[in-house]
């Protein structure tokens, strides 16, 4: 076995230095909870692991004019130790908080969870939902990616073999909106998606539907957006009668796979259900602000 | 090979090692520091076996790089009680046996302690969740919830005696 070495560079211009010189033998260490565990597995053999939580741009959050910039490595006990990011965007915060244990939130951050690039990732249909947007650093400068382009394919994503991530950009939520995620796994925690169901909801003044996404995880190789559901809730109250079909939308826009832990049509029907779930919480969230 | 020169500060000493890349945090404590304390299990973060806390944190020791802690503060269960006395976890997980193999104890304790030092008085769904991720096979957890409670009243009664004393 060759040598492995590790850098911890306190910039964004040293790590990509080092992804350049080492010509995708590297591999960026985030929080490392899937990393280490690919390690020890022997699926990857890096030459060199780059430690990038010793650089300022990927390890704060940041209050921004039109939103927040989180980044790329912040843990996710820190996010949800944030009041703000909670109260604008509970979607995103509720799906990262959901990913594995107390001890796995000291480490995990969204960063590594997209980058991972699993179709089951939590915390993804939810940045996706939200429109959020990756910042990624390379030997050219700096560009940005939607979160919805950024994972190719299972464990592929769009990073170029000199290229990392640095942060992610939430931007601003207008006021009669918000965000819900939810996923099934067979018990009450510390398990992987069998169907995670992001929404994000827009009303305008008389409560009807300005703006809505659906995200899908775990249904497909990759995160998926229901197209059908803007068009089936814009324009309408959020109601039995719409909620329905924008139930059975979700149920057509999945592709996913038979496995241990759900079989096609079961995956199929639960998330029509947790969409339709979804977009009631988000529903609801926007009504209580209303109240205050 | 070349090894990695790292410092930190384990339970208040400050210890200065040297490590291998793929040496974990875990590694480092048992084989490098014989802190054999925390307890090995699974060794992919599923387990708690391994939680310590790293600069106030509670993480999996098995999923930190030892050179990711160079420069950062360890707690480990050896640092928890006192030579002279058991910290109140500690008691009560004997008074209450919440123990019978005992691998998952350390874990649990440094893992329980974390939360009751942020949240001195949580429900006990709380201390549920927060302890999802350590697993015991002997107990079925219900002694360690009660363990968990018992030493959070006590930890609040302690305090409170404290806070009297230095009101006086």
């Amino acid at each position: 076995m060759h040598q492995m070495n590790f850098a911890a560079p306190k910039t964004i211009a040293g790590a990509v230095k080092l992804l350049a010189q080492n010509k995708g033998k590297s591999k960026v260490i985030a929080g490392g909870t899937d990393l280490l565990v690919q390690l020890r597995m022997g699926k990857i053999n890096p030459k060199i692991i780059i430690d990038i939580k010793k650089i300022k741009e990927t390890n704060q959050i940041t209050i921004e004019k039109s939103g927040v910039r989180i980044g790329a490595a912040v843990s996710g006990a820190v996010v949800g130790e944030s009041d703000y990011i909670k109260a604008n965007w509970p979607g995103v915060v509720e799906a990262l908080e959901l990913i594995g244990s107390t001890q796995i939130q000291g480490r995990a951050s969204l960063g590594g969870n997209l980058c991972n690039g699993s179709p089951a990732a939590d915390s993804v249909p939810a940045l996706i939902a939200n429109g959020a947007m990756c910042r990624i650093a390379g030997p050219k400068g700096k560009r940005d990616v939607s979160a919805a382009n950024f994972v190719k394919s299972p464990g592929e994503t769009i990073l170029k073999r000199d290229e990392m991530l640095t942060s992610l950009f939430l931007p601003s939520r207008p006021v009669k909106s918000s965000s819900a995620y939810l996923r099934l796994i067979p018990r009450t925690e510390m398990d992987i998606a069998v169907v995670g169901a992001a929404a994000s909801l827009t009303l305008d003044k008389n409560n009807e539907c300005l703006d809505a996404i659906i995200c899908l995880g775990a249904v497909a190789p990759k995160a998926t957006i229901v197209r059908a559901a803007k068009k089936i809730l814009v324009g309408n109250k959020i109601n039995n009668d719409s909620l329905a079909a924008l139930t059975l939308a979700c149920e057509d826009a999945c592709d996913p796979i038979n496995d241990t832990r759900g079989t096609v049509a079961y995956r199929t029907k639960v998330a029509g259900v947790l969409a339709k779930r979804a977009i009631e919480i988000a529903h609801r969230r926007i009504l209580e602000k209303g109240n205050l | 090979m070349n090894k990695h020169h790292v410092s930190m500060n384990v339970n208040g000493d400050p210890v200065e090692i040297l490590c291998e890349t793929q040496q974990t945090l875990l590694d480092c404590l048992r084989d490098v520091l014989y802190l054999t304390g925390t307890k090995e299990g699974c060794s992919t973060g599923d387990c708690g076996a391994c939680s310590v806390t790293l600069n106030g944190r509670l993480v999996c020791a098995c999923l930190v790089l030892g050179v990711e802690a160079n420069g950062c503060d360890i707690q480990t269960i050896e640092g928890i009680g006192r030579d002279e006395s058991l910290h109140p976890l500690q008691k009560t997980f004997l008074e209450e046996a919440a123990l019978q193999c005992g691998i998952c104890t350390p874990g649990f304790i440094v893992a329980a302690k974390s939360l009751l030092d942020e949240k001195p008085d949580p429900s006990e769904e709380e201390i549920r969740y927060w302890l999802a991720g350590n697993l015991c096979r002997c107990t079925g957890y219900d002694k360690i919830i009660k363990a968990v409670i018992k030493a959070a009243r006590i930890m609040r009664e302690e305090n409170e005696q404290r806070k009297n004393r230095r009101a006086k």
